[in-house]
């Protein structure tokens, strides 16, 4: 496989949130508006590269009984630094995800690429893995967020683009799951033409 | 009666799955029949107060006072992935019909990300009951943990409901599956948007 596909595929063929439908935690519940989907999407996006990397890297060593646990703990090591990071440089977005940046440890995307993909495949490859997963992610994240922040407070990336009230709901819990669902229907419908 | 406020505001009013988007995973996955339904919320209510009475103490007496909290998430996850492995081994020993009940549904707690993000929740959020802010002691942690555990049960149990009922009706083509699981999960969802404000 090229190294162009590996990247490409985790984008659209193999779509972490549309096609493989996981991660659905943080995709509903950090996408109140574009730019904190982003924000989470690219968080992600770090660990599973340097995760992917570094669990490729000494996949040879470990016995296979204990290498999930052994690869939670180099995700774990991974989501604590984005976390320090984020703390430091951008604390208001850190604020608004708050609990869903430890999360990312138990995002079944990081778990579910570290097993399926970087333990039998070369560092590098890996690493593009992670990239092209991640940024599946994030274009779901941003794409949703965008969705729910322009129907739900008629903005786009916090520019007020239409006047007026919105439809407040989509904000709120229910319209993360509406909103989802209805995107799913639309990217099934697409792939299918 | 703060035990009453506790345990209402976290099962109806910021109920884990429909409004705190913890467990989402498992509420689509094991979904499609009451039965597993119920043996899932069964094995998430044990886990998750287990997780709790050890993740609480750790938190409290060991990562504070050696002012290593940065440590919280790897320690929490691999103290949450021991007790599962744990549990199951003892469980397997002791009571091997509850296991064979529980048993299946036990390896996908781990990654069940309302486990790990329960436990930090209640390490961190401050709580207030007319009083001011201050975190939770640990009865009140516990009572508050396995609240919310019940929340991800009632959820599930309601849902598995109405996803048996759908198998029933005709559902177009690119609805089926996971798009109109999600949108019934918004439509009950806002229903328990009903329950805001009560406490």
């Amino acid at each position: 496989m090229s190294k162009w596909k590996i990247i490409t595929k985790g984008i659209i063929k193999e779509n972490p949130t549309f096609v493989l439908v996981l991660g659905m935690c943080p995709t509903l519940g950090t996408t109140t508006s574009a730019i904190n989907g982003m924000g989470m999407g690219l968080a992600t996006t770090f660990v599973l590269m340097l995760s992917n990397y570094v669990i490729s890297l000494i996949a040879g060593l470990i016995p296979s009984k204990v290498r999930i646990p052994a690869f939670v703990v180099v995700i774990a090591i991974f989501v604590t630094v984005v976390q320090l990071v984020m703390q430091a440089y951008v604390p208001s977005l850190y604020e608004t995800l708050g609990l869903f940046i430890p999360l990312i440890v138990v995002n079944c995307i990081v778990l579910g690429r570290a097993e399926a993909f970087a333990s039998k495949n070369k560092p590098v490859d890996s690493f593009l893995d992670g990239l092209g997963s991640g940024l599946g992610f994030t274009l779901a994240l941003t794409v949703l967020g965008m969705v729910r922040e322009l129907l739900g407070a008629g903005s786009f990336f916090g520019w007020k683009i239409i006047p007026g009230d919105a439809i407040l709901i989509f904000i709120l819990a229910p319209g993360a799951f509406l909103a989802l669902g209805y995107l799913m229907v639309l990217f099934n419908r697409i792939k299918k033409a | 009666m703060e035990y009453i406020l506790i345990i209402i505001s976290a099962v109806f009013v910021n109920n884990i799955v429909l409004n705190q988007f913890l467990g989402v995973c498992p509420f689509l996955g094991v979904s499609n029949k009451i039965s597993t339904a119920v043996g899932m919320s069964a094995a998430v209510v044990f886990v998750m107060t287990l997780s709790t009475l050890i993740t609480y103490p750790i938190q409290m007496y060991v990562l504070e006072p050696l002012q290593i909290g940065f440590m919280q998430t790897v320690t929490f996850i691999l103290v949450i992935a021991a007790l599962v492995q744990t549990v199951e081994i003892i469980l397997k020993k002791i009571s091997p019909a509850l296991y064979r009940a529980l048993g299946i549904f036990l390896p996908l707690i781990t990654t069940n990300c309302a486990v790990l993000g329960v436990s930090i929740l209640v390490v961190t959020k401050e709580f207030s009951f007319g009083g001011t802010p201050a975190l939770l002691t640990l009865p009140q942690a516990l009572v508050y943990t396995a609240a919310m555990a019940a929340g991800f049960g009632l959820a599930l149990i309601i849902f598995s409901g109405m996803r048996e009922q759908m198998e029933l009706v005709g559902v177009p083509k690119p609805f089926q599956g996971v798009p109109i699981a999600l949108i019934t999960a918004g439509i009950l969802a806002m229903a328990f948007m009903g329950f805001s404000g009560i406490v």
